[in-house]
């Protein structure tokens, strides 16, 4: 392996330096700085003469006499079933102590793409526990549905509460079929803080759920452009523990914002023509290149789920990463300030909220036959009372009709029955459904045009008193 | 694309100077501009875009990981091409028309492995030929000669290649015969088989482009009872994401009465593209009740696949399809998104740090949608069938603002714009399709099919609608600041009707078994309905019965469930007659 002390450039997290034989795009180098410190990088274009390397560690320390080596591959992820109950840096290096892992094959991070024709469609629904999502915008199983949240929300909570109670209830039924897919949660944190990973990892701790995770912690202080690497860390674990150890891999990603900010800070390095707002033109391709990486594959038992977190600069999501992912994941789940500030647990707004893969993974013989219904009335009623919410301050509710003001105590009861149900409570879709059933017995009869009018005789309580979880007398 | 024979002349082959991303730069190849090159020891399908002093730019279809100076390119002298011939109906492609299942089982894993090379039709698959000419008949270009079936469906019409000179008929067999074969000899020497290739960006030719007077019928109320679209015509479908975009595309190619269905998947979800291989050949046909698939065609190039592959589906889809309308056929192309082969566009210009235009996209963007949209239409072909293309392009406009360069640049060639809406999205009101500010230009010419098909007063009843849909927002403005119960009694009752309107009739479920597919009798006689409700109820209310008394009549809200008869008929006969009977009864 060649040496070359011909470094001629170092600008921001970029290196250029002089060769003269070929080296391969996206080929990985290793860079020794006079102290003896060991840094890592990646091709980022190749000519004849000059190749420019992205440092993953930053270029501190780095000068012209820095020795600069490649090592003839792209960047691989050593995997094995033993990393489950591991914590990983964000290159994949062990911190937490353990024993040396002992990889039972090197895979390339970048992963080639699933060939669509190859791809099982997902249709198998993942109960969460939290109604918001199990009732209204229901997650199956390969599906990718990103938290839009923004800062100061409690997302990691959620995220949390996800990955605590995700289940599929076909599992329980089956207990005993030890042949069955276990379940596995891969966590990569990308720029997060110290603290809001020690909660989860005291969580994880707390729930035991350690034991079947993986964890890539690459945090606030370390290096920007190594988050560049760690998802792409994250997801190639994830399909060698989904596609050829049979798990179902839950992968949470937090956060993609910091992600960005790192593409961004390589492109702006490399003077490349900026997209919207100086992000990269090719940003879409390459959160694309992420997310695509969930799904399932025909013939293969398991399956990769992706709940990738990002905050939302400004609350806004026609900023262009949380637009390009919701054009991207099937879904967005909104985390709303205004619903957090009102207290509410999980203050998800399930309006903007959406669940693309939801039509095929409920119904009959997959949640309950009424379930389509039930959410398409929820949604309509739940949009009539915000609706109506901002006419009442103006008129007040004595000016409304009858039915209006049911309309508004509907949407008051679905925020506080429905919507707030606590980070630590698991409900199952059938409890989910009766609150929802409960709720909607509050508008009469004739306003559930969406639901079709069998559900109406089986479900609708003519008095409160055939409420089945919310107390009559409130 | 089939592996073109590559030139003899080594000289022509070059040596790659430097590799970022998907864009490759060759030393001394000697290749033309569109030339199709294969890149590196792999042999990684490219496409030449820049010829400079004796350096020449490439962009390459697959993963460019690992890929380094001083490794050859080779140029095989043929632009971008796709074979054409029985085969392309029930077949899945990737953007440079490579069958995705064939690929499965070469590559023999599920990911998408690089340097592999497929035909785009089964070359050894023999076909039935039953030819249409005998010896001593004369054809010419683009004529006819002999018909395949395809499918269940379709006939597929083998055709004297364009650019053939065509002559006096020497032979020609029946029998079976794989494309690659000579089913029809000329006089002139030239040799007619099922296999023909045409490239990519070039448009075949024909005859004459004619004014589109037949609609292009969906069985979506709103798009037909709007805003319909002629066959050859063109259709914008902008909307933010979650506002049903992709929904509405499948609807159009599940329900369409196209004879033929290119879907192009640019761009998006690759679980969307398995939902669409998985539903469609379980679909019936609603013309036949044959399989979907058995008309469909699809190009799958979801938004991981290479970003070049990506640049060029849409120019591999509207080829076949145009394939397709030279036998006199009526195909519907969907492009779901034209605004990621935009993207595409733009990135592969900023790697070659051309000057961007408007938001970094390149200069010549509007000419490439307008020459993509151009394709369409309908045609008198060179054989002197008749046959049309109509497009259908998606649009995602970042963070749903419709004056971003993509959009507005479609806005000005389209004449179908079906607008979605985020909000209507987000009250579960599908398809969401804005009626204040979508259009359809050519209502006024596809009048008279549906007054001839349908119903005579047609154009009358549709403009009712409109207007009671104008009316309501209007007044929703006034509500907005009053609340409804300060109106006057027949603005109450206008917002009523006009609740049935929304509600009934342009809402419309894609996952019910029944509403999923409207024809236009049902279209018309749920109009019909409303209208009725309307006529009577402002009867009741003159002869002076309350308007709460009008609207809380028991028969109204059995409007909402029109959609979902499968006897439409005799429930729209019913109903009419109730509403009537009970109004009446008021006064």
């Amino acid at each position: 392996m060649k040496e070359y002390q011909t470094i001629t450039e170092i600008s921001g997290p970029l290196v250029y330096a002089e060769v003269d034989e070929a080296i391969g795009y996206d080929e990985i180098v290793e860079i020794e700085t006079a102290q003896g410190e060991t840094l890592r990088g990646q091709v980022l274009e190749s000519s004849e003469d000059v190749v420019a390397i992205q440092v993953f560690e930053g270029t501190s320390g780095i000068d012209r006499d820095a020795s600069v080596r490649f090592l003839g591959e792209t960047m691989k992820m050593p995997v094995t079933e033993d990393l489950l109950g591991r914590v990983l840096d964000g290159s994949g290096r062990p911190i937490d102590d353990g024993p040396e892992i002992v990889p039972e094959e090197r895979q390339d991070i970048v992963g080639a793409a699933i060939n669509p024709y190859s791809r099982e469609y997902p249709e198998e629904f993942i109960e969460t526990g939290v109604s918001a999502i199990d009732g209204m915008n229901t997650l199956v199983r390969g599906q990718k549905l990103p938290i839009f949240s923004s800062s100061g929300q409690p997302h990691s909570e959620l995220a949390m509460q996800i990955a605590r109670q995700a289940s599929v209830p076909e599992e329980e039924e089956g207990g005993d079929d030890e042949e069955g897919s276990e379940f596995a949660v891969i966590f990569g944190a990308m720029g997060i803080t110290q603290e809001e990973a020690n909660e989860f990892m005291e969580d994880f701790e707390r729930t035991g759920a350690l034991e079947r995770s993986v964890v890539f912690m690459n945090l606030a202080d370390d290096p920007a452009v190594e988050r560049t690497v760690t998802p792409r860390m994250v997801l190639t674990t994830a399909e060698y523990l989904a596609f050829e150890k049979d798990y179902h891999v839950l992968v949470i990603l937090t956060d993609m914002t910091n992600y960005c900010e790192a593409l961004r800070e390589i492109g702006a390095a490399r003077e490349e023509v900026p997209g919207r707002r100086g992000y990269p033109g090719y940003m879409y391709t390459d959160l694309a290149q992420l997310y695509e990486r969930a799904g399932r594959i025909k013939g293969r038992d398991g399956s990769v789920t992706q709940i990738p977190i990002l905050t939302m600069p400004g609350d806004d999501d026609t900023h262009p990463i949380p637009d390009l992912t919701g054009y991207i994941t099937e879904g967005q789940i909104y985390v709303d300030p205004d619903l957090n500030s009102q207290g509410l647990q999980p203050p998800i707004n399930v309006l903007p909220s959406l669940s693309r893969l939801m039509d095929d993974g409920i119904g009959e013989g997959l949640t309950r036959a009424d379930h389509a219904d039930v959410k398409d009335q929820m949604f309509a009623a739940y949009a009539e009372g915000e609706d109506l919410r901002d006419l009442v301050n103006i008129v007040g509710r004595e000016a409304l009709s009858e039915l209006d003001n049911k309309y508004l105590d509907f949407a008051d009861a679905f925020e506080s029955e429905f919507i707030d149900q606590g980070f630590e409570t698991n409900r199952d879709i059938d409890e989910t459904l009766s609150i929802g059933w409960d709720l909607l017995s509050m508008l009469p009869k004739d306003a559930l045009n969406r639901i079709d009018e069998e559900f109406i005789e089986e479900h609708y309580r003519e008095d409160e008193s055939e409420r089945e979880v919310l107390e009559a007398a409130d | 694309m089939s592996k073109a024979d590559t030139t003899d002349a080594e000289t022509d082959n070059g040596v790659i100077q430097s590799v970022s991303g998907p864009v490759v730069t060759a030393r001394d190849l000697n290749a033309r501009m569109n030339d199709v090159v294969y890149v590196g020891d792999e042999g990684l399908m490219g496409e030449v875009i820049e010829i400079e002093g004796d350096l020449t730019t490439v962009q390459v279809y697959e993963e460019t990981s690992g890929v380094g100076p001083g490794e050859p390119v080779e140029n095989t002298g043929e632009p971008l091409s796709v074979d054409l011939g029985p085969g392309m109906l029930d077949a899945i492609y990737d953007g440079v028309q490579r069958p995705l299942d064939v690929l499965e089982g070469k590559m023999g894993s599920p990911y998408l492995d690089r340097g592999v090379d497929a035909p785009g039709i089964d070359l050894e698959e023999e076909w039935e030929f039953e030819p249409e000419v005998e010896a001593g008949d004369v054809v010419e270009p683009g004529d006819i000669v002999g018909v395949v079936e395809e499918t269940v469906t379709i006939d597929h019409k083998v055709m004297v290649p364009p650019d053939y000179e065509g002559g006096e008929v020497v032979a020609a067999e029946a029998g079976s015969f794989d494309v690659t074969e000579t089913v029809v000899e000329l006089d002139n020497g030239e040799e007619v088989s099922m296999h023909q290739e045409w490239p990519v960006r070039e448009a075949r030719p024909a005859n004459d482009k004619k004014t589109p007077r037949t609609p292009l019928v969906s069985g979506q109320r709103i798009l037909d009872g709007l805003f319909p679209i002629a066959k050859g015509g063109t259709a914008a479908i902008p909307g933010p994401f979650g506002s049903g975009k992709t929904v509405t595309q499948h609807q159009l190619a599940k329900y369409a009465d196209a004879d033929i269905i290119v879907y192009v998947g640019c761009g998006e979800r690759g679980n969307e593209m398995t939902e669409v291989i998985e539903d469609f050949p379980e679909l019936e046909d609603p013309a036949n009740g044959n399989p979907l698939m058995a008309r469909t065609s699809l190009i799958a190039n979801t938004s991981n696949m290479p970003v070049a592959a990506r640049e060029s589906c849409i120019y591999t889809g509207i080829t076949i399809a145009e394939y397709y309308r030279d036998m006199g056929y009526d195909v519907a192309l969907m492009a779901d998104s034209t605004s990621r082969w935009a993207e595409a566009m733009r990135e592969i210009s900023s790697r070659l740090e051309e000057m961007p235009g408007e938001e970094g996209y390149p200069a010549y963007l509007a000419a490439r949608l307008a020459q993509f949209y151009e394709r369409a239409g309908y045609f008198e072909n060179i054989n002197g069938t008749e046959g049309s293309v109509s497009a259908i392009g998606a649009v995602s406009p970042p963070g749903g603002d419709f004056s971003e360069p993509v959009t507005q640049n479609t806005l000005r060639i389209v004449k179908t714009f079906w607008a979605l809406d985020a909000d209507l999205a987000e009250r579960r009101h599908f398809p969401s399709i804005n009626w204040n500010e979508s259009y359809s230009l050519y209502k006024d010419q596809l009048d008279p099919w549906f007054e001839d098909e349908v119903a005579d007063d047609w154009a009358e009843r549709r403009q009712w609608a409109v207007d009671v849909l104008d009316e309501e927002t209007e007044l929703q403005e006034i509500v907005q600041l009053v609340g409804k119960d300060a109106l006057p009694d027949d603005q109450q009752l206008t917002l009523e009707v006009a609740r049935y309107l929304r509600e009934a009739y342009l809402q419309q479920n894609a996952f019910h078994p029944v509403d999923t597919f409207c024809p236009p009798e049902k279209t018309y006689l749920m109009l019909t309905t409303i209208q009725t409700f309307n006529d009577e109820a402002f009867d009741a209310l003159d002869a002076g019965v309350p308007v709460e008394e009008i609207i809380d009549i028991d028969s109204a809200p059995r409007i909402n469930r029109i959609g979902v008869q499968e006897d439409y008929e005799e429930y729209v006969e019913d109903l009419k007659a109730e509403i009537t009977e009970e109004l009446r009864n008021l006064y």
